[in-house]
């Protein structure tokens, strides 16, 4: 009970920080719109080349827009546990009875209310330049569970950087070195079967890919269930290593203290 | 009476081979304003971060209010409130919103906290920028809220980790009433560290000196000073001549004792400080040691600092930063 109710304190106070910066949250929808308009208008016709495998890139491109925007969303997070940190706010929660795993899941639950409006904004917005989704609206809830599935581990490791680099230039450049990368080593903005063969095997191994490939599927009419829970499947076996790792950085920087 | 707080040879040190805490001891009574008065480095914030559940020693053992920090943290986390050094308020948020999440996570809520929130706010004097996030605040207030966020709960001890440090001379004149304010009132006990001597002298009852992770000195400021017995001489000396000769200069002179150089100062202690100038000077100038300056001063706590730590106040804060340079680059 309190571990919940400590949650939802936490949550609250994360949502009304964020929303007292208005800026900030119109900032992290301008790298979504660019991708979505520039890329999309960019790369239309990349469908054309034989193997592509869809018919519209804007279809193709939205739900891979929606996975990419709620990783770095979720990569970001740890921003906050920094400043958290140096005004001492962290130890103030520590001294306190608070519940210890609702400081971390406060941040992730926060964190996963700010990807469903996202993603609703981008799907909006991807409609309006044609994009389809068969899937109706269940498999838009589909892609958005996938989302988050995705970005709860990138949140968690974020604010165990967080904790362990202690700068923001740090997790600046961490997150950016990571994100980056997995970002373009996944069917985001290109189909997997036509990337170069070492693109493709390393592809495999990326959680962006799985969380697309699951997020794509659940879009598609006909979904192969049976993809779509084995590529869940790997998300929640990253999520549970992240949110081990995340552990050991809170029990790090408690012993560092 | 009980004592609210117990510490008995806490040990602790970081990476890096660090030993901040060298087997400490002190205890607190019940409702007293408690100073652990040091330089930088001397290990208070560390004992306060033991103290308040925040750290663990390596060894020792501490009681906060009867309970164990180690196996009844949680007990203990009930009882106490703490003023950390760097703020502790979210900027983002106003003070009463930073005041009802504190309240909530210690388990009040409903009118209950409403009304204790209020009073806080107004006790504080912070009734007017209550619903202004705290960004706007001055120093001076965002250290009011902190010292409210720490009460709360109405905790039985509270530890204040460096008050007055970055507030303007004026704000720290206030925040000293407060801090007498609280003690008179609420029946508190408030355990206080500081690198200044004044506040030390003005707030605490009782204090205890620390210095390289020992407590080496304790007692009541009065105390403390009277064991010392005469003036304090304040020499300073030209810094671009060899020093070396002082001690030797001065060692056959009478009711002249504790005698110190550093660079180029000097300290000493004379029963009667004003009788001791003519005759220290005529020594310096036989033995060919020019004077600069010269002070005759009623014993400080600065004395008690350089009698017991073997150095001075100052020196010590400026060799603790410098030792902190040197491990941050």
């Amino acid at each position: 009970m309190q571990a919940i109710s400590h949650t939802f304190y936490m949550t609250w106070r994360q949502l009304r920080n964020l929303a007292r910066q208005p800026w900030y949250v119109a900032f992290t929808l301008v790298q979504p719109i660019v991708y979505l308009l520039l890329f999309g208008s960019l790369f239309q016709k990349v469908v054309q080349l034989p193997g592509f495998g869809s018919d519209s890139y804007i279809t193709f491109l939205t739900p891979g827009v929606v996975i990419m925007t709620a990783m770095f969303s979720a990569g970001w997070n740890g921003m906050s546990m920094v400043d958290d940190l140096d005004r001492g706010i962290l130890d103030r929660f520590l001294v306190s009875p608070v519940n210890r795993p609702a400081i971390i899941a406060g941040r992730l639950v926060q964190s996963s209310t700010v990807i469903v409006i996202q993603s609703v904004i981008i799907i909006f917005l991807g409609w309006l330049r044609g994009a389809s989704f068969p899937g109706g609206i269940d498999g838009i809830i589909l892609l958005i569970v996938c989302a988050i599935l995705l970005a709860a581990p990138f949140a968690a490791l974020s604010n165990g950087m967080a904790l362990v680099m202690r700068k923001e230039e740090s997790v600046i450049g961490a997150v950016n070195f990571i994100l980056l990368p997995l970002t373009f080593l996944s069917p985001v903005f290109m189909a997997r079967d036509l990337m170069p063969s070492w693109m493709q095997s390393v592809t495999s191994y990326n959680p962006v890919t799985w969380a697309i490939t699951a997020g794509r599927e659940v879009l598609k009419p006909d979904a192969d269930l049976s993809l779509v829970w084995s590529r869940v499947g790997y998300l929640a076996v990253f999520a549970v290593i992240s949110v081990v790792l995340a552990t050991r950085a809170f029990r790090a920087y408690q012993r560092s203290i | 009476m009980a004592d609210a707080i117990i510490a008995s040879e806490l040990y602790k040190s970081y990476p890096g081979g660090v030993q901040a805490l060298d087997g400490l001891s002190f205890t607190v009574e019940e409702g007293a304003i408690f100073g652990l008065l040091g330089p930088n480095g001397a290990g208070k914030s560390t004992t306060v971060k033991i103290l308040t559940t925040l750290s663990r020693p390596d060894r020792g053992e501490a009681h906060v209010g009867g309970f164990n920090v180690l196996n009844e943290a949680g007990r203990v986390r009930c009882n106490i409130g703490y003023v950390a050094q760097n703020t502790g308020s979210d900027r983002s948020a106003t003070g009463r919103e930073n005041l009802m999440l504190q309240g909530r996570l210690y388990g009040m809520g409903g009118s209950e906290l409403e009304t204790r929130v209020s009073q806080l706010l107004e006790r504080f004097s912070l009734k007017d920028a209550a619903d202004r996030v705290v960004h706007g605040y001055s120093g001076g207030m965002v250290r009011r809220l902190d010292i409210a966020l720490g009460l709360v709960h109405q905790p039985l001890v509270l530890f204040l980790d460096e008050p007055t440090t970055g507030l303007d001379p004026e704000a720290r004149v206030d925040m000293w009433h407060e801090i007498s304010r609280l003690a008179g009132e609420e029946k508190l006990t408030i355990l206080l560290t500081t690198h200044y001597l004044e506040e030390a002298d003005r707030l605490a009852a009782k204090l205890a000196i620390v210095d390289r992770g020992k407590i080496v000195a304790e007692g009541s400021p009065e105390q403390l000073k009277s064991e010392l017995r005469g003036d304090a001489l304040h020499i300073e000396l030209d810094s671009d001549q060899d020093n070396s000769g002082i001690e030797v200069a001065l060692a056959g002179l009478e009711n002249i004792r504790e005698i110190s150089v550093e660079e180029s100062s000097l300290h000493a202690r004379a029963d009667e400080g004003a009788k001791a100038v003519p005759i220290v000077l005529q020594a310096l100038e036989s033995a060919g040691i020019s004077v600069g300056s010269v002070t005759v001063a009623r014993p400080s706590l600065d004395d008690v600092y350089l009698r017991h730590a073997g150095r001075s106040f100052s020196r010590a804060h400026s060799e603790a930063d410098q030792e902190d340079k040197k491990r941050k680059s």
